[in-house]
């Protein structure tokens, strides 16, 4: 059994699929609108060096990405355990050896990953600009301004990988997410923008 | 030599793996297994069921390593086919 169909297998036997997905999501979600925040706030500060604003960024990403980690494999190993110990007591014999047992061990580990990930993947790529730009590659726009369309870009996209989820307009999906983000990007205006 | 050629085997499972899953876990171990699956009783967390194995040559040990890998329990052996044959 190949290493992808092994897992496949195992999210199926727990039912944990769904989990993996909305985590990913939420956790994308929260890593792009936290990049965005972070950079509007350094916009409407006084002009900090550009090395500042990554290392800050940075910072951010690392602690969303660990954060996501950790806390995912925590809950989901003691819901795993608690499942595995629900299936035990119910079939009266001890699954540790079996797939059941192995998928306890295992899918609180892949969750985890995904959940750290998804914020982590998503800030460097929000970040791209930044590192560019430090680098001394011409960019047609502020690094900065740039750094903020591709957050506005990615959490459009979070939107249809949603609608494609639920299978409801990808569009109408995409754009609901993206007016998150501008009304989150309003709101530091208005508080942070004084 | 003699040859096991059907077994039926009365199984407690998880509902996960389903049937289909189970069956096809049994049918791969070997070549010309012909794997017959009964669901008997479904409970909140389990099911019963019933497996019947015919092949020319069973390996009755690797079916009930397979049963137990994938999460199931075998409960019985209720029906067996076994074959002598001219080594």
């Amino acid at each position: 059994m190949s290493l992808l169909h092994q897992v496949r297998f195992l999210l199926r036997i727990t039912r944990t699929h769904d989990i993996v997905r909305r985590y990913f999501v939420v956790n994308g979600f929260d890593g792009a609108l936290t990049m965005l925040g972070l950079i509007i706030g350094f916009l409407l500060s006084t002009s900090a060096d550009l090395s500042v604003i990554i290392n800050a960024c940075l910072g951010a990403a690392i602690a969303l990405g660990m954060s996501g980690l950790s806390s995912a494999y925590v809950s989901e190993a003691a819901e795993r355990k608690r499942a595995l110990g629900k299936l035990e007591g119910a079939m009266v014999t001890d699954l540790q050896e079996s797939a059941h047992g192995e998928a306890a061990r295992l899918v609180p580990l892949l969750i985890a990953l995904v959940n750290g990930a998804a914020p982590l993947i998503i800030s460097l790529l929000i970040l791209i600009p930044l590192w560019l730009s430090s680098a001394g590659i011409p960019l047609p726009l502020s690094p900065l301004y740039a750094a903020i369309i591709i957050a506005l870009l990615l959490i459009f996209l979070l939107g249809v990988f949603l609608g494609r989820i639920a299978d409801i307009s990808w569009l109408r999906s995409g754009l609901q997410t993206l007016l998150v983000a501008v009304m989150t990007a309003a709101l530091i205006y208005l508080f942070a923008g004084h | 030599m003699v040859s096991v050629r059907r077994v039926v085997l009365d199984i407690l499972k998880p509902h996960q793996p389903n049937a289909l899953e189970f069956s096809r876990a049994i049918a791969e171990i070997g070549v010309d297994y012909r794997v017959r699956l009964t669901v008997l009783e479904v409970d909140e967390d389990t099911e019963t069921i019933q497996v019947e194995v015919q092949g020319s040559a069973i390996d009755f040990e690797m079916i009930e390593s397979t049963i137990t890998s994938i999460g199931g329990s075998l409960h019985s052996i209720d029906e067996v086919e076994v074959q002598s044959e001219a080594d």
